[in-house]
């Protein structure tokens, strides 16, 4: 890990998102809320669509980097703001695109900002990763 | 009702012990779309020197999330949950939860600030093992819309 550079890619993915992968998260995280799963109470509260939890979308996004890590106890912090909702079409899905770069270095540690896209336009804000080396 | 700034200090007790299963670990990695063995093989896991399956980073959501419950269950906390967007979320880890764990969390709003009509809720939640060690502090950001 001495070897990185800021502005590396160290990791990167394609997650495709489908009404099955939100109605999995649902039980396996414990929010039922609705608006993940029903169309009709989405547009009852004025939402484009079904949205991903975007729980859902921090959890996919830093388990990018968790091979490349080789240890999830090297993650110190992890920190995103939810600045766009990922719609998931009852046919067609969603694609989410996951890109990790070093985006600092210290002496033990290091910050990895992740950059995730959907729909052609970035979801997460701030999402970064401050790292043990 | 406008969200109460009377939160900012108040006691909550801890949540009730979660108990970290094994298959349950397995099924919010496979939610997330894990690939790594250290979240589903425990010889993976105690290969780095864990004694059970790793939990991805976010796993700490599931404790935070019973913790958040008491705050939304507060009489006159004015927090309405269909008025209540998630905008932002933040992890600080001392260790990473493993299958076994005996988890409480403990919360505590941070912070309450008018946005328009609405507020900004600040909360951590402080979890802890069941030796009383810190394992992570999950911080969240609530916007909570005004009445219309």
């Amino acid at each position: 890990m001495s070897e990185l550079e800021v502005g590396q890619v160290v990791a990167e993915r394609d997650v495709h998102l489908t009404r099955e992968s939100l109605v999995r998260y649902a039980g396996a995280s414990g929010d039922f809320n609705p608006i993940h799963y029903r169309d009709d109470v989405a547009a009852r509260v004025g939402l484009p669509g079904v949205l991903a939890h975007g729980m859902l979308t921090m959890g996919l996004a830093v388990e990018t980097i968790v091979p490349w890590l080789g240890d999830a106890g090297r993650v110190l912090e992890y920190g995103v703001r939810f600045t766009r909702p990922v719609v998931v079409d009852p046919e067609t899905g969603a694609d989410v695109r996951v890109e990790a770069k070093v985006g600092a270095l210290e002496d033990d540690a290091a910050r990895i900002d992740l950059t995730v896209t959907a729909a052609g336009t970035t979801v997460l804000g701030k999402a970064q990763v401050r790292i043990r080396r | 009702m406008p969200v109460n700034p009377e939160l900012i200090g108040r006691d909550f007790p801890s949540t009730a012990p979660y108990l970290v299963g094994r298959e349950k670990v397995r099924e919010f990695a496979r939610a997330v779309f894990a690939t790594d063995p250290q979240h589903t093989d425990p010889a993976a896991a105690q290969a780095l020197g864990y004694a059970d399956v790793v939990a991805p980073p976010t796993f700490a959501m599931v404790v935070q999330d019973l913790a958040l419950q008491q705050l939304l269950a507060e009489p006159d906390a004015g927090i309405a949950l269909e008025r209540t967007i998630h905008a932002e979320q933040r992890f600080r880890y001392s260790r990473p939860i493993v299958a076994g764990d005996e988890l409480t969390g403990r919360i505590a709003v941070t912070g309450v600030r008018a946005v328009g009509k609405g507020a900004m809720v600040t909360s951590e939640t402080e979890i802890t093992d069941a030796a009383g060690a810190h394992v992570v502090t999950a911080v969240s950001v609530l916007l909570i819309g005004g009445d219309e």
